[in-house]
Order: structure tokens, then sequence, then C-alpha cells
């Protein structure tokens, strides 16, 4: 589903990623973990086509598509999703009417009738009660006032209204008490499924935890440096990261 | 100095063609009125008061006053925001204009309608109150109407009065068919009893375009207890000057609330200046203006808190594209009786373009001790990490611009309390806007 090769890309003149290799197919769940500064999160944003991340190298196509070739709203039409590691308040736009505008971009992209209010109230409905997403969250403005934890569950909320076929969690862990965490992990788990990837970019073994992944991979200066399982994680989670900067080999360096 | 008086020679000319008779008193105020305007002259840059806004288009201009209201139908009204009000009462250049006007069945003891006629017909209520607030002893433009204004409008509600709807009064100009263009000098007088409750919306509009000159003074009156819901909507031609200044006093308790959109206009200065003159009177200032092209629109406030334990509360906001520019000054005073002052301003301004800019200045004069006063102003374009946000969960470039834009004008326009005057403005606004956006967008 998603493939990068020797992907580069700079932010504001210094290069972050020195060529990264990942394939992910449907299905599959990747951590990317790694220090502070490796280029998780460059790496997540680069995906989601942030005008700051420029990619200087290297390709990453989606379904065969050059994803590098598309603008974010494209991107996130084909179905991409980036949970952002800080979500933005807009002051002054409806939550809601902010959700279903995206739900009906989507929808017209795939060629789908746009749904009404009352059908997209009943969708709300559905999907806002494993998250506990209550409805004053919905009226309020995007994210305006939100408490640490209500942004990251609306992040994931908005993932489960707009069924993204590539999800990229950009350390939706960082900032969640242990109850947000696992709220979090249950709605991120049950979007588990054969045609959909999820991409989970973390600092912390913890919330591998509970969204547990079919392959770990470590970030460190730009490079995907080591490689594995699930265990990979409760190793790093043990050792620390200084064993991997000092003791790998980059992985085709 | 002679250039000067030459350039203003047109307009002493004007005011000695005063309009004479009438009662002796207002003979008294008109006299005094164009004494002031004679002795100070137009303001120029120098003035602290109008360092940003460049009127010499007017002062160098020639305009007629405007004589006989030019015949105008229904159909000049339907441009107009709201015109469809229950009670329209309609001024055409400078004149109550009967035939365009209609008034549901009001409370006993309301009055409505031409201040003209009110000078004789209500004399004792407008000799108290005409002329009190307005500052036509240091504002040229307001002793230039004080001389000039043959006409305009009269609200009196009595002691616990309150209206259930709301009274337009619109203010049109037109095409007069005169060689020169034509300025209406419109007056408005206010006079809210103790207690009563009024919703009222003061809308300019020049709906034949061209060039113009409206200066226009409103006086307010909220007696004690008083609720005064006040708009003002300036729709006029984007070609006419438009200079306006409004006058509040609030007396005990009263609530007081006046709301400005500005969309028209080419030159256009609006002052707002409230004097919180009883305890517990409050005071909501609320603005929201859009230029575009060359357009300049300076607004001006001045809350005067007098008397103690008054909030006050302000926001205005702008949008700006093209090379129009913008003025905001917010003067809060508080004076040394008033402790307890609540009183917050807030001033934003969104500019579209790089060639757009905005001056603006809060300006707070505290002389009591035990006071809350907050101010605060931010001038910018769009937040781009925002737009990022919205376009990474699907929508436009373009989508989430104006889903930005709608956001930060429907901040202002959600305050609009009576419901078909915010759809007609939102509207109005919109279609001005993406007028403007597409525009942006060909470039």
């Amino acid at each position: 589903m998603l493939d990068i090769k020797n992907l580069q890309v700079t932010v504001e003149g210094k290069q972050i990623l020195k060529g990264i290799n990942l394939h992910v197919n449907a299905g599959e769940v990747h951590a990317i973990m790694g220090p502070n500064g490796s280029g998780k999160s460059t790496l997540a944003r680069a995906l989601a086509g942030h005008p700051q991340y420029e990619v200087t190298g290297g390709e990453a196509t989606f379904d065969g598509k050059d994803l590098l070739d598309l603008d974010p709203d494209e991107r996130a039409r084909e179905g991409v999703f980036m949970a952002f590691q800080y979500p933005v308040e807009i002051a002054g736009v409806n939550n809601a009417y902010f959700l279903k505008a995206a739900l009906n971009a989507k929808r017209r992209h795939q060629g789908l009738p746009e749904l009404d209010a009352m059908e997209f109230m009943q969708l709300i409905k559905e999907r806002s009660k494993l998250l506990d997403i209550d409805q004053s969250m919905l009226s309020r403005a995007v994210n305006e006032g939100f408490s640490g934890g209500e942004k990251k569950r609306n992040e994931i909320f908005q993932m489960a209204l707009l069924e993204p076929r590539l999800a990229i969690l950009d350390e939706t862990d960082s900032g969640l008490d242990i109850d947000a965490l696992k709220l979090v992990a249950s709605g991120v788990n049950a979007m588990r499924g054969p045609d959909r990837a999820i991409i989970v970019v973390t600092h912390y073994q913890r919330l591998l935890d509970y969204i547990v992944p079919d392959y770990v991979h470590v970030l460190s200066g730009g490079r995907i440096v080591k490689s594995g399982g699930k265990e990979l994680a409760l190793e790093l989670e043990k050792k620390g990261y200084g064993w991997i900067e000092t003791g790998a080999q980059p992985v085709g360096a | 100095m002679t250039q000067v008086v030459e350039k203003l020679q047109p307009w002493l000319a004007a005011i000695e063609r005063r309009p004479r008779g009438g009662p002796r008193w207002l003979q008294d105020l008109r006299d005094r009125g164009a004494a002031r305007f004679a002795a100070l002259g137009f303001p120029t840059a120098r003035d602290e008061e109008w360092r940003f806004t460049n009127i010499s288009p007017i002062a160098n201009a020639e305009f007629l006053p405007a004589t006989e209201a030019a015949p105008v139908t229904d159909h000049s009204l339907a441009g107009v925001v709201y015109s469809d009000a229950p009670n329209r009462i309609v001024v055409v250049n400078g004149r109550f204009a009967p035939q365009l006007s209609r008034v549901s069945a009001l409370p006993t003891g309301v009055r409505v309608g031409s201040l003209a006629a009110a000078v004789t017909e209500h004399a004792d209520v407008v000799s108290r109150y005409l002329g009190q607030l307005a500052e036509f002893g240091t504002k040229a433009f307001t002793a230039l109407n004080t001389a000039l204004a043959v006409d305009g409008l009269y609200v009196h509600i009595p002691d616990g009065v309150v209206l259930d709807e709301p009274l337009h009064l619109v203010f049109l100009t037109t095409k007069s068919g005169a060689t020169l263009p034509i300025m209406s000098n419109v007056r408005t007088l206010v006079v809210g009893g103790n207690r009563c409750q009024v919703r009222m919306v003061e809308t300019y509009v020049g709906p034949d375009g061209g060039r113009y000159f409206t200066n226009a003074v409103t006086e307010l009156f909220a007696g004690e207890g008083a609720v005064i819901d006040h708009y003002k909507v300036q729709q006029e031609s984007l070609d006419a000057y438009h200079v306006a200044s409004m006058h509040v006093h609030a007396a005990r308790s009263a609530n007081v609330s006046s709301q400005s959109f500005s969309l028209g206009g080419k030159i256009v200065r609006n002052d707002v200046v409230a004097l919180l003159d009883g305890e517990g009177a409050k005071c909501t200032l609320n603005g929201l203006y859009l230029a575009d092209g060359e357009r300049l629109v300076d607004n001006h406030t001045a809350i005067d808190h007098a008397k103690a334990h008054c909030p006050s509360h302000e926001i205005y906001k702008g949008i700006l594209g093209g090379k129009a520019r913008a003025v905001f000054n917010g003067k809060i005073v508080v004076r040394q009786d008033a402790q307890k002052t609540d009183a917050k301003q807030t001033n934003r301004a969104l500019l579209l373009s790089d060639d757009a800019s905005i001056n603006t200045k809060p300006q707070l004069e505290i002389f009591a001790d035990d006071v809350k006063c907050t101010h605060g102003a931010a001038i910018g374009q769009l937040d781009d990490d925002a737009i990022f946000y919205l376009r990474a969960r699907g929508l436009t470039y373009f989508e989430a611009r104006d889903m930005m834009i709608h956001a930060f004008a429907g901040d202002i326009l959600d305050r609009v309390m009576i419901e078909p005057l915010r759809v007609a403005l939102e509207g109005e606004l919109y279609a001005q806007l993406a007028k403007d956006l597409a525009e942006i967008d060909a470039a």
C-alpha cells in the first residue's frame, strides 16, 4: 500500500530524513520509534504533505500513486490521514461543521452522495461512543479550549469518521494519562482491519502495550537503523536508545 | 494658509446658505455649528485624531447640499438589507420620506419619524436633547452637520415602554440629477426613557452608486435601566464618502449595545462615543468592516467611564483586501470616580493581501485605581497551520480559507440579535468576500 524509497526531507534548510525505506502492506500496523530529533515526526508530516517539509529526494507511492505529487488535501481525500501531534485550534470554526465538510469532501471524491445533517448526526452518534466524545466537544470550535486529552481523542474520532486507508499517528500518546491512552488505543484498535494500514509514531513503548504493532522500526539520525517485530519495542524499553545509536549499523548505509 | 481658506470657500458659502427658520433655539444651534465649522476648518493629518485618514478628497471637492428629495420608489429599497422590517422609516437625501416609510402599531407615546417635524411638534423633548451630546464645538464634521442638517429622524420611547419589533431607520442617497455630487447632512435623535426597551437599525445606503457625501450625526440617550440594542449598517456606494459620529449617553443601569457593520464607501470614518454616566451602566460596542480596492475605513471609538461599576465590552474586526487601509482607535477613559470599571477591548484585522494595511491604537486613560481594563490587538494573515490542518482533513485550500474567513466574521455576525438582519448581513458580506477572493485567486 505504502512504498517509501530513499526518502530525503529538509526542514528550513536542514536535512532531517536522509534516506528512508519503508514498505507497509494493507492490514499491517507499523511502529516508528526513535529518540528525540531522529526524524519520526518529520516522516509523518512529510507523508501528510506539510508545506514546511520539503522532499529533496526519493519517492513515496500510495496504492501505486505518486504520493509526493499530491496536495495535502488530495492525499487526505485519497485516504491518507495523519493524527496531529499538536492539533491546531481553529477559532470560530464549529467542530461538527468542520467534520461534516471534511467527510463530505471525501465522499464527493469517492463518488458517494454527501451526507445530510440527519445522516451525519447519526454517524457522529455512533462513532463518538467509543472515544467518549460528548456533544459539547462537537459544538465547540475545532480544538479550541480542548484539554490535551480531548484534542487527541478528537483526532482519533476524526479518523473513525473519515475511515482512512492509511492512518499515521504522530505521537498521539504524548501528554496522555493512562485512562486517555487506553481510550485512544481502543479507538485505534477498533479501526484495525485487513484493508487499512496504521503507522504509529511514538517515543515510548507504553502505547504499544495497547496498540500492538506487527513491525517496529527504529529511526535514528534520519535513517531506519533497525527493524523487527513487536519484541523490539520491549527491548528498546529495557535498554533505551543508546545501544541502537552507538552499536547498530544503519540499514542500507 | 490662503490656499486652505480658498478650498474652504465653497463650504463656507454652503453654511452661509444654511437652513433658516424654525424656533429660536434651533437657529442658535445652527449658528453655533456654523461658527465652529468656520473656525475649525477640516482636520488634517496634523490632527492626532485624523493622522491616518486623509479627508482631502472630501474637503477639496464641491458638494451640493441635497435640496429636495428625489422621487424614490420601493424599488430603490430592494437591495437594502432588512428592508422588509416591520417598522421602516426612510430618509431620502437628507429628508424624511413618508411614502416609503411604514410603521406598525406602536405603543402609546412612542414617536418615530421626521426630526424636522418633531422640532415643532415635540419641541420640549427635542430642544432638551438635540445637540447636547454631539461635540460640534471641537469636531468639524459634526459642526458642519449641526449647521446644515435640514431633517433626519427622531425616535422617542417613553418610560417603561417595550418595543417588540425593531425599528429600521434607512438613510438613502439617490442620484439627484444635480451637476455636482450631493451631500446629505442627516441627523438622528433617539431619546429612550427610563426602563424602555428597543432594538433599532440605522442603515446608510446608496443604491444608485456614484460619488456623494453622507455626513451623519446620531445622538442616543438611554434613560435609567433602558435596554437599547442598536445596529449601524453602512452600505454606501463604493465611491461615496461617509463620515458619521454617534454619541451615546447611558444613565444608571442602562444597557446600550451598538454594533457597526461597514461594507461600502470609498472613505469611511465612524466615530462612536459613549458616556457611561450612571452607576452600573453597561455598554457594548462591536464592529465588523470589510474593505477592498483602495478604500479606507476608519473606526474611532471612545468609551468614557464616568461612574462606578460600569462594564464595557468592545470587539472590532476587519477584513482587508487589495490596497485597502483601515484605522482603529479605541479610547477608554476611566475617570477618578469610576471604581470597579470592567473594560475589555479587542481589535483584530485579517489582511488578505500584502498591500492591505491597518493602523491600530488602543488608548487607555485611567484615573481610578480599582479597575479592570484589558485590550488586545491582533493583525495578521490567515494562520498557515490552521489552513494545513483543514487541508489535511480533505478540504481544498480555497475551502479551508473561506471557512476560516467566515469564522472570523461570524464571530461578530453571530452577535446580531435581529435574525433577519443577521441573515441579510451574512448574505451581503459573504457575497462581497466571494468577489474579493475571486479577484485574489485570479491574480
